[in-house]
């Protein structure tokens, strides 16, 4: 007769015992899944200017080099930055009030001149793009920045994948052989479960 | 301290000293210590940073004359 209350004590105990363990136990565990997982990013590059080529490139050889996987969503403008020569890439002060405008060589005193030349007369000018963006490669390479080649090179060989979003390849009429060789071509619909799964995504 | 590699990184700018340490890793064998110097003082925290991230231990930071000096094992 004391049977099924014998086994309600032991339900009872069994019960406590397990909420007392458990919590400790699920956190271990889930830290131990949280460490041994593989960090991610996935990064979207849509812009094509010389200052908006460095950070994908840079956040996604830093992240490699890191240990994480990473994969790049190239769309819009951002295929600039995989075509074959990106020595084509430019910048330009115009509307651009962030940038400063300073001279790469000549003493300190005169690269601190900051030249605020009033947009009017950027936009008058014919080649100043041309002339802005030489100033700003001379400046890159003063400071031992590296090129936007070298950041891609140390991407591709760290296995980064580059993925070219081909509806803007065929927008802008680029053939595959214009653009760099080892990429995929995909849509939207294939990158965003990559990016559903990656810690970290970023829009650029 | 005895190091198997020396990496000289002087002169670079972010994430080229941690891309050149990683690249000079992968060609050792575990245990080895690659010595860095860079003069970049955003490397001091970029290493540390990668070395926690990579498992490839940190043995030493030093500044030396606006130069920094970095020891890693191999893992």
């Amino acid at each position: 007769m004391g049977e099924p209350s014998q086994l309600a004590v032991i339900d009872d105990l069994v019960r406590r015992r397990i909420e007392e363990i458990l919590p400790a136990k699920i956190e271990e565990k889930l830290k131990e899944i949280q460490e041994s997982k593989t960090s991610s990013l996935s990064i979207i590059a849509t812009k094509g200017t010389l200052d908006w080529a460095y950070p994908p490139y840079i956040l996604a050889s830093t992240a490699a080099a890191l240990g994480w996987d990473v994969s790049i969503f190239f769309t819009f403008y951002g295929l600039n930055l995989v075509r074959k020569d990106v020595s084509g890439l430019k910048i330009s002060p115009l509307g651009n009030p962030g940038m400063p405008m300073k001279m790469p060589f000549g003493p300190e005193w005169f690269k601190g001149i900051n030249w605020n030349i009033p947009n009017l007369l950027q936009a008058g000018i014919p080649g100043f793009e041309s002339m802005a963006t030489g100033l700003m490669k001379q400046t890159i390479s003063n400071t031992g920045v590296p090129s936007i080649e070298e950041l891609r090179s140390a991407c591709l060989e760290a296995d980064v994948k580059f993925i070219a979003c081909q509806m803007t390849v065929d927008l802008f009429g680029f053939s595959h052989d214009e653009l760099i060789d080892g990429m995929d071509y995909a849509g939207a619909a294939t990158f965003l479960p990559v990016a559903k799964q990656s810690d970290v995504c970023l829009f650029i | 301290m005895h190091f198997d590699k020396e990496l000289d990184a002087r002169g670079l700018n972010c994430p080229l000293p941690i891309l050149r340490t990683k690249k000079a890793l992968t060609d050792m064998q575990s245990g080895q210590v690659l010595k860095v110097v860079s003069t970049d003082p955003g490397s001091v925290k970029d290493l540390a940073a990668f070395a926690k991230q990579t498992g490839n231990e940190l043995l030493s930071t030093e500044e030396k004359n606006k130069e920094f000096e970095f020891f890693v094992k191999r893992k």
